[in-house]
């Protein structure tokens, strides 16, 4: 009669595996809502601050994107701050786009090489020199930039050499290790089976890659897009080095302009915490923030759309 | 054009623009090396910085970098492992899993200067833990968990799902599989993931200024009491790491041999993110063969 | 599983180690990126000669220097600007210190065979009525003008004793005054501004009509541009902060460490200079 109690006893309560089960359940999940938390906190903490700039400093939302005058320690006639970020607004996308534009068919290329063409090698020459290359800190890409890339775009551009274009260089090899490697893993990650299929059917090695790896491996490789575009759109000591940071509209790709990071990041020690100007560089952070959130869901779109699935 | 000759072309292009990527990055890699190098010797990498005149050396920040980087991947590792397997083998597709996977991209995306003033306030003034490692750390911490998650995710998503239901046909649970079977079989990604975010850490210097400082105050080596001031391993001193000084002694540094002080340091940088891969993936291997007993 | 217990034990142990008091005494005085090799230095010295007491320096800049000092946060504040200078800040709870001066001269490129212009040339040059450098007498090379970035003590100075409130024209700006002499040193027509510390042999320095940017010409105003570099504590500076703030007006410091860092001791200062502009003749010169 023990016996069975006993085993009776042993089948209803819950076992030591489900035990376990649960506590890894909550101890993963305790994690995930600590990276939310720390999320929220910074918007909530970023936002109560760029918020400010419109509702205690008094400034206007239209003049914020349509204004080219960046003097937020002043007022203009009617007593709003002089807060046009129109300039920091076009730099930013200017660098980043064109920056992303010219280093997405490079990055594609040498994922494909790495993976497709010849792993070997790849792994062996361009996976340690990527990961590498990584390491280097922005500060050390900026003086690069400073000092070989900068002279020659004076030369051979003509301007003072401070501007998009050399924001644009210096960014280009800055993503390019990231967007790299994040492809490779999209290109990894495509099934073995669907290329055999496809030389199966007779394709060849570049109707293989180009028709069925290249668009399995669409949303991998555009989340490295988006990786390597937030990598190049919140940069700041680098591309602080060489664009100039004047805040004036750029008038062509060789005249010293400025990124919305650029002006954040020359401000902040410069101003008094709780002042307009300190609020209005938050407003920027604020912006930085939403635009990354705007891209994010931009490419989701894209890339569900572009599945082979 | 038929679909041979299309496929001798695309080779041909891909040969072409892969060699670009290495040659531009090799030079970059030379560059540096080779403006760096020179500099390099037993004094300055063991010699504290002077603040105003010639010979400094880095000792007090490479200790410190390392330090730092040590205690950053100490938080966030098991963080981003809990936090990848959950995304990994728990999330459901719904709602709230959008909401997760959105706010860790958002977080991937944040400008370094934002989390280096968020922890400023947040864990050097609020906290009061001052311009500490800790902040530093906790900082570097915010920057690092995105990417590491990411990566745990993905390594334990690229694990066969056969592995997981012969874990569950033994009769272990789903965490047990986990653990037992799939964390294994998915370390060496995870450790790739793992080098690449200390790299990024190694080499961080915007979110550190304000936060674990700019300040290598020097150090007792004789005094290893985490509680005495002066310790290399007292956690609330101020830590200027090595990518802090080449950022500090370029921009307002006085010393007369900044440049020479900069290349050196950040050659000795590269070497170190170097040694450190190199490191990395051998552990890596092994940790991989003793776990999976192949 | 194992693994990740060690490991949360391990951060676990640290959060508490961070919560336990320390030893050695210590205080942190942030601020002013100009000023922070001088304090650095003198800081060194002075852990150095009183063993277990410790100054962590921090930059960031006068404008943190202030409201870090302003919240409490830290114990000395490093600014460039009087703390009335700066918008935001509450002067009347803070206590100045002044402990060096500093001359800021205009840089220009090496190949601009200039060396002397008038006030109100250069006034001109940065309010951008002049953009060529053949209309002050040069050679026919535009001007490309370099400021440091807005609320930066060294532009602030800059601005009130050369602009006499002419707006600057909008252009590039730069955070550091390294990047700025590296970036004037390496630019056809560029002119700037540094600090006299941060002159050296790759940028050429003008006079002013015909004054010489020398320390004697500051320490009898007659080379006006120069401000005073400010050390500020919340009310009156106790125990450490108010040792090493004296220890900083010691001649120790001032003859040895600020002159040789290229400021100029307070001390040797003939005249001093109001906060509103008042020059008076220092007492007992």
């Amino acid at each position: 009669m023990q016996q069975q109690d006993k085993i009776r006893e042993s089948m209803l309560k819950p076992s030591q595996a489900s035990k376990r089960e649960r506590h890894g359940k909550i101890l993963s999940f305790a994690a995930i809502s600590l990276i939310v938390i720390v999320v929220v906190a910074i918007f909530v903490f970023v936002a109560t601050r760029g918020i400010a700039t419109f509702t205690v400093d008094k400034g206007n939302l239209w003049d914020f994107f349509t204004k080219t005058t960046w003097n937020p320690g002043q007022t203009d006639k009617s007593g709003h701050p002089l807060i046009g970020a129109l300039p920091m607004i076009v730099g930013s996308f200017a660098v980043t786009l064109l920056s992303a534009v010219v280093a997405t068919p490079f990055a594609i290329a040498a994922a494909i090489y790495m993976v497709e063409i010849s792993p070997r090698r790849g792994y062996k020459i361009l996976q340690p020199v990527i990961e590498l290359l990584v390491g280097i800190p922005s500060v050390v890409y900026g003086f690069v930039g400073l000092s070989l890339i900068v002279p020659f775009v004076r030369t051979h551009f003509g301007g003072t050499g401070f501007g998009i274009l050399a924001g644009t260089m210096v960014l280009f090899v800055m993503i390019l290790p990231t967007v790299t490697s994040m492809s490779v893993d999209a290109l990894r990650a495509v099934p073995r089976y669907y290329r055999e299929a496809s030389l199966a059917l007779g394709a060849t090695r570049w109707q293989t890659i180009y028709k069925v790896v290249l668009r399995a491996a669409v949303p991998g490789i555009m989340t490295a897009v988006i990786f390597g575009m937030s990598r190049a759109f919140g940069e700041a000591l680098a591309v602080q080095m060489v664009i100039g940071n004047a805040t004036l509209l750029p008038q062509n790709l060789v005249s010293p302009s400025s990124t919305l990071t650029s002006i954040l990041t020359m401000g902040m020690g410069n101003s008094v915490m709780g002042s307009v100007s300190n609020n209005a560089l938050w407003s920027l952070a604020l912006l930085l923030l939403l635009m990354s959130l705007l891209f994010n869901i931009l490419i989701h779109r894209i890339s569900k759309k572009g599945a082979l699935h | 054009m038929n679909a041979k000759q299309s496929d001798k072309v695309a080779t041909g292009v891909l040969y072409l623009m892969s060699g670009t990527i290495v040659a531009i990055l090799a030079l970059l890699l030379l560059y540096i090396l080779w403006n760096g190098i020179p500099h390099i010797s037993w004094h300055f990498l063991t010699a504290p910085a002077q603040s105003f005149e010639k010979g400094g050396g880095i000792g007090v920040q490479l200790f410190n970098s390392f330090y730092l980087l040590i205690l950053s991947m100490l938080i966030s590792t098991p963080i981003s492992i809990c936090a990848g397997i959950y995304l990994s083998e728990y999330a459901k597709p719904n709602r709230l899993t959008s909401i997760i996977r959105t706010s860790i991209e958002i977080l991937s995306s944040l400008p370094s200067v934002v989390v280096g003033l968020f922890g400023f306030l947040v864990f050097a003034v609020q906290a009061g833990f001052g311009f500490s490692i800790l902040s530093g750390a906790l900082a570097l911490t915010v920057f690092n968990l995105p990417l590491l998650t990411r990566n745990v995710e993905d390594s334990l998503q690229s694990v066969s799902f056969t592995q997981r239901e012969a874990g569950l046909a033994l009769g272990l649970s789903r965490w047990e599989t986990v653990i037992h079977v799939i964390l294994p079989e998915a370390l060496p990604g995870i450790i790739t993931g793992m080098i690449l975010s200390a790299g990024r850490v190694f080499g961080e210097a915007a979110a550190l200024i304000y936060t674990a400082g700019q300040s290598a105050p020097p150090l007792d080596f004789t005094n290893w009491n985490p509680f005495y001031i002066a310790s290399p391993l007292n956690p609330m001193r101020p830590a200027e790491t090595l990518a802090v000084h080449i950022w500090k002694i370029n921009s307002e540094g006085i010393i007369p041999d900044a440049k020479a002080v900069s290349s050196g340091a950040s050659a000795m940088l590269i070497i170190a993110v170097l040694l450190f891969n190199v490191l990395a993936r051998y552990l890596g291997n092994k940790m991989y063969k003793k776990f999976t007993g192949v | 599983m194992k693994h990740i217990k060690l490991w949360l034990l391990a951060a676990l142990s640290l959060f508490l180690l961070a919560g336990c008091q320390q030893q050695g005494a210590a205080i942190t005085a942030v601020g002013s990126s100009a000023l922070q090799p001088l304090v650095e230095a003198a800081g060194e010295r002075y852990s150095a000669e009183h063993s277990g007491e410790f100054i962590n320096v921090q930059g960031g800049g006068s404008g943190t220097g202030l409201s870090q000092i302003q919240s409490g946060a830290v114990d000395i504040g490093n600014s460039d600007l009087y703390a009335e200078e700066k918008k935001g800040i509450d002067a009347k709870k803070l206590v100045d210190h002044r402990v060096a001066v500093v001359g800021v001269v205009p840089i220009v490129n090496q190949a601009i065979p200039l060396d002397n212009l008038s006030m109100a040339q250069l006034r001109g040059i940065f309010s951008g009525q002049y953009t060529n450098w053949s209309q002050v007498g040069g050679p026919n090379i535009p001007i490309v003008i370099v400021n440091r970035a807005s609320g930066s003590g060294t532009r602030v100075t800059f601005e009130r004793w050369v602009m006499n409130n002419v707006p600057t024209k909008a252009a590039q700006e730069q955070d550091s005054t390294g990047m700025v002499r590296q970036i004037v040193a390496t630019t056809p027509g560029a002119i700037s501004y540094v600090a006299f510390p941060y002159v050296d042999k790759t940028v050429k320095t003008l006079k002013l009509d015909g004054v010489a940017p020398t320390d004697a010409n500051v320490q009898t105003n007659k080379w006006v541009i120069w401000s005073y570099e400010h050390m500020y504590t919340k009310g009156a500076p106790k125990g450490l902060a108010k040792k090493f703030i004296n220890y900083v007006m010691s001649d120790t410091v001032q003859q040895k460490i600020v002159t040789k860092l290229g400021y100029i001791a307070v001390n040797d200062m003939k005249v001093s200079r109001s906060l509103t502009g008042q020059v008076t003749k220092r007492a007992g010169q």
